[in-house]
């Protein structure tokens, strides 16, 4: 280049490059709407809640419903499987969390039945805490959902839930 | 290309040439020059391309009567098989179809592997061919899943998972890739407008990768530059044709026994149950294709760098025409490469067995042992191998070593020489 061509940018210049950002921004607003159409739409976050009736379920025992389209666990819990996830060290656990934490009254455990590693579903009363043992790549969890061994990063997630009444389950 | 000019003779030819030459194109194809002593090993573009051709065709057949809604799809499917006429065999074809296609794209790629066929100046022609083998899988898996099954649901479920090990915007990703909070209706569909897509997007770069082996031409066995116009090139058209052709033949008998003698070995049998979100089968194994990066995958024990590892191992293969510093392309006139080589080919297959076992115990210690060695070959020993490694003396032409004289006036001796390190 010689010096002639490093003059100050003249009016050319300023055209050029506010055409070519304005045409940025318009080609961005142009593919934005094909990119979010894939997002989840108006009818799947409709279906944001679901009411569980849990009268029948017997201490010991657990439930899956489906919300959102995943699975998730219900499970009324024993005193000894209850004090077991509550008398474990924090320092010993991968992701920790309180068992107080994750289960508010600590009778009734709600979580997603979804394994965090790729997502498969535990099966239950199984693996080394005998409570949830995932079949896909052999992540183990304890009686309060928490990951104690294999790949999966975190504990299994805890949905927003609520109790309508001393029966039901709101989940979302 | 070739150098001469082509004129058609007809005038209506010549017409037409003049304003597409299309004329032209044929005649190159006709004509173009092929290393004499390709072996059967090189047959397997032509049995890729008829394999591509299938699939499509055959796709487009299943698209007339397969309904893409979670609700109807696996339903859809039995009605293929069970009232269409012919339904049957064009859903085996199509299926046992693409087993066929990643036979062939293996063989294709370790024969690539063995000759060298990546180095320089092909290397275009190696990328463009991953980034095939990367559409193919993908192709291939979204296809699994149309079928809406109890393996087509969970292993969409994992498969698109993997995008949530990515820190931060993970969820948003397969929440994005789902159209929901989960696999469901909105991703059979966008996976079946997919499928219908990816094999155009192949056909597209097949003719890019063809495209790029004509501008150098073949590899050959021996991995020597071949100049043009020379004694050691035939014409493709009838030569390689009719060879490409017999060979197709025969590897049409091994597809036609799947097709028609077991239809359903290389599937699974969970994926004749309908997908249930609330269970998830016992053993999830992906298709056998693809089973050697699964291993790589599982055999390591945090979330994101199992994923990072899985797709190193494909990137790994992209940027191999700069990890082999050897100038040699042929394993034959490099003896260490070859026995690295088969180990290499041994590896890929115990890892395939890996990825099909359950992840625990020996298994799982024998795959991370495979997949450090997947790694080490190409990262380690190929880079060092190449500066190290006392090839032998290249030929300078295919012809004249064949009828008896020595066409490098090196050989001679050094093949003594060679003789009697061995």
């Amino acid at each position: 280049m010689s010096d002639s061509d490093k003059k100050k940018p003249n009016r050319r210049d300023f055209i050029l490059t506010a055409t070519t950002a304005a045409g940025a921004v318009g080609i961005g607003a142009a593919v934005w709407p094909l990119v979010d159409q894939m997002n989840p739409d108006a009818s799947v976050k409709a279906l944001a809640s679901t009411e569980v009736d849990v009268s029948s379920i017997e201490p010991g025992q657990s439930i899956t419903v489906l919300w959102r389209g995943k699975p998730v666990f219900i499970k009324r819990r024993t005193q000894q499987e209850i004090d077991s996830a509550r008398s474990v060290d924090l320092k010993d656990l991968k992701h920790p969390e309180k068992d107080e934490d994750r289960a508010k009254d600590p009778e009734w455990l709600v979580m997603l039945g979804v394994c965090t590693h790729l997502g498969c579903v535990p099966l239950t009363d199984k693996g080394d805490y005998n409570a949830w043992f995932c079949p896909c790549h052999g992540s183990h969890y304890d009686t309060s959902g928490r990951i104690r061994k294999g790949p999966a990063p975190t504990n299994m997630e805890v949905p927003k839930y609520e109790f309508v009444n001393s029966n039901t389950i709101k989940i979302g | 290309m070739s150098e001469h000019e082509y004129i058609p003779k007809s005038k209506l030819g010549k017409w037409f040439n003049d304003r597409l030459p299309l004329l032209t194109l044929a005649n190159h194809l006709t004509d173009y020059p092929t290393p004499k002593n390709l072996n059967y090993w090189w047959t397997f573009g032509g049995i890729l391309t008829f394999c591509l051709i299938t699939q499509i065709i055959t796709g487009i057949i299943l698209g007339m009567h397969y309904i893409a809604h979670a609700d109807l799809a696996f339903e859809s499917v039995e009605h293929i098989m069970r009232d269409v006429n012919y339904g049957w065999l064009i859903r085996y074809v199509h299926a046992n179809g693409a087993s066929m296609f990643f036979l062939a794209v293996y063989i294709h790629i370790f024969r690539a592997l063995y000759y060298g066929s990546y180095k320089s100046p092909r290397e275009v022609i190696w990328i463009i061919g991953m980034l095939i083998y990367f559409l193919m899988m993908a192709t291939a898996f979204m296809g699994y899943v149309l079928p809406w099954g109890q393996m087509s649901f969970w292993g969409a479920t994992v498969i698109t998972n993997l995008f949530s090990a990515i820190p931060l915007v993970g969820e948003s990703i397969t929440n994005w890739l789902w159209g929901g909070y989960s696999v469901d209706n909105p991703t059979l569909t966008r996976f079946f407008s997919l499928h219908y897509l990816f094999p155009f997007l192949i056909l597209g770069l097949v003719v890019l990768h063809i495209w790029a082996l004509h501008v150098p031409g073949n590899n050959n066995p021996i991995g020597i530059d071949i100049k043009k116009p020379s004694k050691d090139t035939v014409p493709f058209h009838p030569y390689i044709v009719i060879k490409d052709l017999f060979a197709l033949l025969i590897f049409l008998l091994v597809f036609a026994f799947f097709v028609f003698f077991s239809p359903n070995i290389l599937g699974h049998a969970d994926n004749y149950i309908e997908a249930n979100p609330l269970v998830t089968p016992a053993h999830i194994v992906p298709e056998w294709y693809l089973l050697p990066f699964y291993a790589i995958l599982r055999s390591v024990p945090d979330k994101l760098l199992g994923v990072i590892a899985m797709f190193a191992a494909i990137f790994v293969l992209v940027i191999l025409p700069w990890l082999d510093t050897s100038k040699v392309r042929s394993a034959i006139f490099r003896p260490i490469y070859k026995q690295f080589y088969w180990f290499l080919v041994a590896d890929v297959l115990i890892l395939g067995y890996m990825g099909a076992m359950p992840a625990e115990g020996t298994y799982l210690l024998i795959a991370r042992v495979a997949t450090i060695y997947y790694f080490a070959h190409f990262l380690i020993i190929l880079p060092f191998l190449g500066m190290k490694e006392k090839t032998i003396e290249l030929p300078l032409n295919i012809t004249d070593p064949v009828l008896g004289g020595a066409a490098n006036p090196e050989m001679t001796k050094n093949n003594l020489k060679h003789r009697s390190d061995l």
